[in-house]
């Protein structure tokens, strides 16, 4: 090999390299000594201005119960509508083409699409009204009604982002060898057998993926809540673009992008560690 | 018996469709009703009042027209830099072995799971500082560092189905490395890099958190909206909201094909 072709992956990473060098390492640095510095000396006043604000504690309680929350259900349901696409005789390409729709659509969108509905004038209230639950309009988004606002962020959130654990499900499931299955059926197993001995377990690497990314991205709830509940529901990711736009205090705002940061790679390395598959297992 | 399972079945695989649509269906009803619609009580499922004067007055009011000038520029220029800094990576990535290669791999997930308030807050004291602050180009930068990750490993995917011997034919031919990449693997690849710029372009159309940050009179829609979110009306947020649904719709209809490629093996 010659030196111009060995220099030559080099030469086309390295562009892309630069690029996230410059804009994703350095302001991973900056961001790091930002939240640690104040007035240019090495200080944790951020971290202890951000503890002892009255929104903290909420901000965090809010975000994990919506982890907790919503991705448990994305998971199920995202594996129901991927098995039941594999059992549809027609008509596959289009149901999974709208159940893949929401992937298009941005968090601020997905909140403002469940405002419509669960406003006090909205559908919910409406269809409520109809079958003589309620008298009149109702407000369900405010600071007086907190878990039917949590509810809304739920939905509108499961709404949201259950496309993209479906996509990586579906995915992994077009890689599991059809022998497993047949040789199963061969031994008289049941459907339900062989989606938890067979299905299941295979599917470990794609639910990993999945369980890793969404659980990163629902951290970072933020444009969903302000849509439905504005600053009815306080989350961390919330906390820090008030911290930074409103307060312009950039050092606090940090101090939450760190916090948020050693959540998701908390929650990462479970993951990994959990639902990691023995080279034994593998197919 | 069997009858009745596969009812239940088809029933509820059209209740999963319905719910992914009515509720676009609803805000759409919201976007066209205007302020008459938003206050009727109780609501119709049907059209009544709807009327495009309620979308034509969003459009009017000010602010709004330049925010979406401002998104598409910065979903343009995402599109453009991600293709253009990914592609060559992923070529690399897919055609040599070479020492670093997992390293760069490592790189690319670490992007993803960070979230982007850690990237977004230390550069708006950068780009106030080199005057990218408050542009279309500076957000378009922040929304790159996102949508070049996705480009570089999605392209490696594609390029690793082009068959090398189609390439390698090509050179006994006479090509050179260059034209052969531009005369076979390219064409059979531009279906999918199109794709991936689709992509890229949906990525930075809806990024609500960096160009909040980064933007005060230049902001994108999403911005736009975010900030105005508190003080305007219902009809106002219903109409923006729907305007930011319809172009990802029609582009996700368009990567259909490429979904799963895209995220089955990008997720690996």
């Amino acid at each position: 090999m010659t030196l111009r072709s060995r220099l030559l992956p080099y030469l086309l990473l390295a562009p892309s390299v630069a690029f996230l060098a410059a804009l994703f390492l350095v302001p991973l640095v900056q961001t790091i000594s930002l939240s640690f510095m104040e007035d240019g000396t090495p200080s944790l006043a951020n971290y202890s201005r951000m503890v002892s604000d009255i929104n903290f504690g909420p901000a965090v309680r809010n975000t994990f119960l919506l982890v907790l929350t919503v991705v448990p259900i994305q998971i199920v349901m995202a594996l129901a509508m991927a098995m039941m696409l594999q059992k549809l005789p027609r008509g596959r390409d289009v149901a999974l083409w709208i159940w893949t729709i929401p992937l298009g659509i941005s968090d601020l969108a997905a909140g403002l699409v469940w405002l419509a509905i669960l406003q006090d004038r909205g559908y919910l209230n409406s269809a409520l009204y109809g079958l003589g639950l309620i008298d009149g309009p109702t407000a369900w988004l405010t600071y007086e009604t907190p878990v039917a606002l949590f509810l809304g962020v739920v939905v509108a959130e499961v709404w949201r982002a259950t496309a993209i654990v479906l996509v990586i499900l579906v995915a992994g499931l077009q890689l599991i060898p059809k022998e497993y299955k047949e040789a199963a059926e061969v031994f008289g197993a049941r459907p339900w057998t062989i989606f938890t001995r067979i299905t299941l377990p295979l599917l470990k690497p794609s639910l990993q993926t999945a369980l890793i990314l969404r659980t990163v991205l629902a951290f970072e709830v933020f444009a969903v809540v302000y849509a439905i509940g504005g600053t009815n529901f306080p989350v961390l990711v919330g906390e820090a673009y008030n911290w930074q736009r409103n307060y312009q205090n950039t050092g606090v705002a940090a101090a939450y992008a760190m916090l948020i940061v050693v959540i998701s790679l908390a929650a990462t390395v479970v993951f990994l560690w959990a639902l990691r598959t023995k080279p034994e297992q593998q197919p | 018996m069997i009858a009745l399972r596969r009812t239940v079945y088809i029933a509820g695989i059209v209740a999963l469709c319905a719910w992914v649509l009515v509720p676009i269906y609803f805000i759409a009803l919201g976007a066209f009703g205007g302020r008459i619609g938003v206050f009727r009580w109780p609501k119709s499922i049907w059209p009544g009042d709807t009327s495009l004067a309620a979308m034509q007055l969003f459009l009017q009011v000010e602010g709004v027209g330049q925010a979406m000038v401002n998104s598409v520029i910065a979903a343009a220029i995402t599109m453009a830099l991600s293709i253009a800094l990914g592609a060559p990576a992923g070529y690399a990535l897919a055609r040599f072995t070479f020492p670093g290669q997992n390293a760069y791999r490592l790189l690319i997930l670490l992007t993803r799971a960070f979230p982007l308030a850690i990237l977004a807050l230390p550069l708006t004291v950068a780009f106030i500082r080199i005057g990218l602050y408050d542009t279309a180009f500076g957000v378009a930068l922040i929304h790159t560092a996102l949508a070049l990750p996705f480009a570089a490993l999605v392209s490696a995917s594609l390029f690793q189905a082009i068959p090398r011997e189609l390439e390698e034919a090509a050179w006994v031919f006479g090509c050179t490395r260059l034209q052969a990449f531009m005369k076979v693997v390219l064409p059979l690849a531009l279906p999918g890099i199109a794709a991936t710029a689709i992509f890229a372009f949906v990525i930075s159309w809806n990024e609500v958190f960096a160009a909040s940050v980064l933007t005060v009179r230049n902001r994108t829609l999403t911005a736009y909206l975010l900030t105005v979110l508190a003080e305007s009306p219902l009809h106002f947020r219903f109409a923006g909201g729907f305007l930011l649904i319809v172009p990802s719709i029609v582009f996700i209809f368009a990567v259909r094909k490429y979904l799963f490629a895209m995220w089955g093996i990008a997720n690996r």
